[in-house]
């Protein structure tokens, strides 16, 4: 590989992880709050592919982002409401089932409405312009999705840390009932955690599929679980760990592609989900005296 | 409370057995008329055979595995390129060709489904060393993640000589009479029902209710959970090869998450933690999903078109129906008690009016 090839590889990798990044908090700050690995987080996703589809089709970009990002929000926060909530004292694996139910209701439900025929994603004519540094060259949402993931993490760090909301979801993330006799209100923390996550979960649905340029009913549940694993691999709990997590899975996973192991680049993520579970349950850059897993 | 004497009991069993077979007879006597039923109840029994072995290991130890769909790829496969008929294999394998080594080897089914699951179970002794340590979420993301491996291991072109890659299987010999399926299926039930009575059984109940004291009581955590992952992944392995035998082409799709989905919905609307509810519950939604196919066709009513039943319709209600279960009916059909002749009676004397009028009165016999 000659030097270009492998920069825009790089590149490529960096703007694919930057896509995971985005989805990967979302795991993290869900799991942080409610110990709960929401697996339909990879749906809310992809119904977000979906509702840019259906509102590109009757409004311009810049009334359709704006729509997308709203109602993929509502979504999250519908979700924990209608599902999570009523679970709140139930046993663990019972808020588990109904996370997978959750997922699977989604993914059926979009195959009931949209078929499961890929849909083609709409192109966003200043997102496709191509660009070009030096010799590389490649359309201006590969250039941007790192950008926009970064600020996006300095914007929620500085949210977590000096907002009275982000406190409270660190202090609930720290002990459930301290939080709770402190006059926390949980639910409405709770709600803002999911709120944000599928927040940042309809960003990263605009730039990943951008760039894939089609939509089908099960294009979340892969890329849920990679940015699940990439939410353990920066340590769960950890924003920015989230965010260098989502890079590095990009970075690997391209590569793999690019030297020619593409059926085995999945797997790659979940090997290093397990190593990452054995020898450092707390990620890269969890808290130290996190709980055991 | 009624109590059957155990005379009463044995003749029941024998009469609801002998029944069934009768009936099963009738059904092979015409197969062309009678094929769709068939095919249902073979497919329902293969599904208890799964939904059993994942309750062993998620209602009865409390080990939440999502990996069902990879063992059962295993043993599916295990049982396909054993029993694949020599003279059809150049055929099967009209890509690549079949590897030197495998190219005459065929053995008899019984053999292979039993290989199929005892493959399962090292690649499930190997891997529970590894991760059974781990806490319940991480579990069962790890499980899913191992059967995403095996998935895209068994699709790899690197395996094409021996699995046929992509392309799948086809021409697995298939099951010549419902007997078979039905017969091997309850072995296999009847097994891991003697497992669970056993010492190790009280055992695993023990590690669900509470790991710290179990072990307090001298149960070895590891040695058990890794006993449970074992002996599930096995009959998960054999129902494997039973749906290879049942379908008779499979290919790597047919082993996705959806399949593990599909099992655990089985598993949770019977009840986590009853054997006679999963397998109640795996007749009900196998047969549910083929006989509410109506659901996917497009109705009228009054030459009105209903456009609400279109395909995939069906899907969601089951799905939904998962929720519903999870949600607001938490033990599902049978909680975690098991069948009974018993449980049967006092239903039914529940509902007769002379059953109403006696408890009326204090429940004092007159």
């Amino acid at each position: 590989m000659s030097l270009e090839t492998v920069l825009q590889h790089v590149l490529a990798g960096i703007s694919l992880g930057g896509a995971y990044a985005l989805i990967a908090i979302g795991y993290t700050m869900v799991y942080g709050v409610l110990r709960l690995i929401n697996f339909a987080h990879g749906e809310i996703f992809m119904i977000a592919g979906y509702l840019m589809i259906f509102s590109m089709a009757s409004m311009p970009w810049q009334i359709a982002i704006p729509v997308v990002l709203i109602g993929t929000t509502l979504l999250g926060v519908f979700i924990e409401r209608f599902a999570y909530s009523p679970l709140r004292s139930a046993p663990r694996m019972s808020i588990m089932i109904s996370a997978i139910g959750v997922s699977y209701l989604l993914q059926n439900l979009a195959t009931y409405l949209f078929t499961a025929l890929p849909r083609g994603y709409p192109v966003i004519p200043f997102l496709k312009k191509v660009f070009q540094i030096g010799t590389i060259s490649s359309s201006l949402v590969t250039f941007i999705t790192p950008v926009i993931t970064v600020v996006l993490v300095i914007l929620l760090v500085q949210l977590i840390t000096h907002t009275k909301i982000g406190m409270a979801m660190r202090a609930v993330s720290k002990d459930f009932e301290t939080a709770t006799l402190m006059g926390i209100q949980l639910n409405s923390v709770i709600s803002a955690t999911f709120a944000i996550g599928s927040f940042l979960a309809g960003v990263g649905s605009i730039l990943y599929f951008t760039d894939r340029m089609s939509v089908n009913p099960f294009s979340g549940a892969l890329p849920g679980l990679k940015c699940f694993v990439a939410a353990v691999l920066g340590g769960i709990g950890s924003i920015p760990g989230a965010m260098i997590g989502g890079f590095i899975l990009g970075l690997g996973e391209t590569f793999m592609v690019a030297l020619g192991f593409s059926t085995f680049s999945d797997a790659f993520t979940f090997v290093i989900l397990v190593l990452m579970l054995l020898f450092k349950p707390t990620g890269l850059f969890g808290e130290m005296e996190a709980e055991k897993v | 409370m009624i109590r059957l004497n155990s005379k009463t009991k044995l003749i029941l069993t024998v009469a609801a057995l002998g029944l069934t077979m009768l009936w099963f007879y009738h059904l092979e006597q015409n197969p062309r008329a009678n094929g769709y039923l068939i095919k249902i109840l073979e497919r329902s029994a293969i599904y208890a055979v799964v939904a059993v072995a994942m309750n062993l290991m998620n209602g009865f130890t409390g080990l939440f595995s999502l990996g069902q769909a990879g063992f059962m790829a295993i043993g599916a496969y295990t049982v396909g390129i054993l029993t694949i008929p020599v003279e059809a294999r150049p055929n099967v394998y009209y890509i690549s060709g079949v590897a030197p080594w495998l190219e005459k080897i065929e053995i008899h089914y019984l053999a292979a489904l039993f290989l199929g699951g005892l493959i399962a179970a090292v690649f499930a002794a190997l891997i529970g060393v590894l991760i059974l340590k781990l806490r319940s979420d991480y579990l069962a993301i790890a499980t899913l993640g191992f059967a995403e491996i095996i998935r895209s291991v068994i699709a790899s072109p690197q395996m094409d000589t021996i699995t046929n890659g992509s392309y799948g299987l086809k021409k697995i010999l298939r099951f010549e009479t419902i007997y078979t399926p039905f017969i091997l299926s309850a072995v296999c039930i009847f097994m891991m029902v003697l497992i669970l009575r056993s010492s190790y059984g009280r055992a695993f109940l023990a590690i669900r209710e509470d790991e710290v004291a179990a072990e307090a009581m001298g149960i070895n955590l590891f040695t058990h959970k890794e006993l449970s992952f074992v002996i599930s992944s096995f009959f998960t392995g054999v129902a494997g090869g039973l749906l290879a035998m049942f379908m008779g082409s499979i290919d790597s799709g047919t082993f996705r998450v959806t399949l593990t989905y599909d099992i655990l919905l089985i598993v949770v609307l019977g009840g986590m933690g009853s054997v006679s509810g999963s397998v109640i519950a795996a007749f009900l939604v196998t047969g549910g999903r083929e006989y509410l196919r109506f659901f996917d066709e497009p109705l009228k009513i009054a030459g009105v078109q209903i456009s609400l039943f279109r395909p995939g319709f069906r899907m969601v209600i089951f799905s939904a129906l998962l929720m519903i279960v999870v949600l607001f009916y938490r033990k599902g059909i049978m909680g975690d008690t098991e069948f009974s002749w018993d449980g049967i009676a006092n239903f039914i004397y529940r509902f007769l009016p002379t059953g109403k009028a006696r408890r009326g009165n204090g429940g004092r016999d007159e």
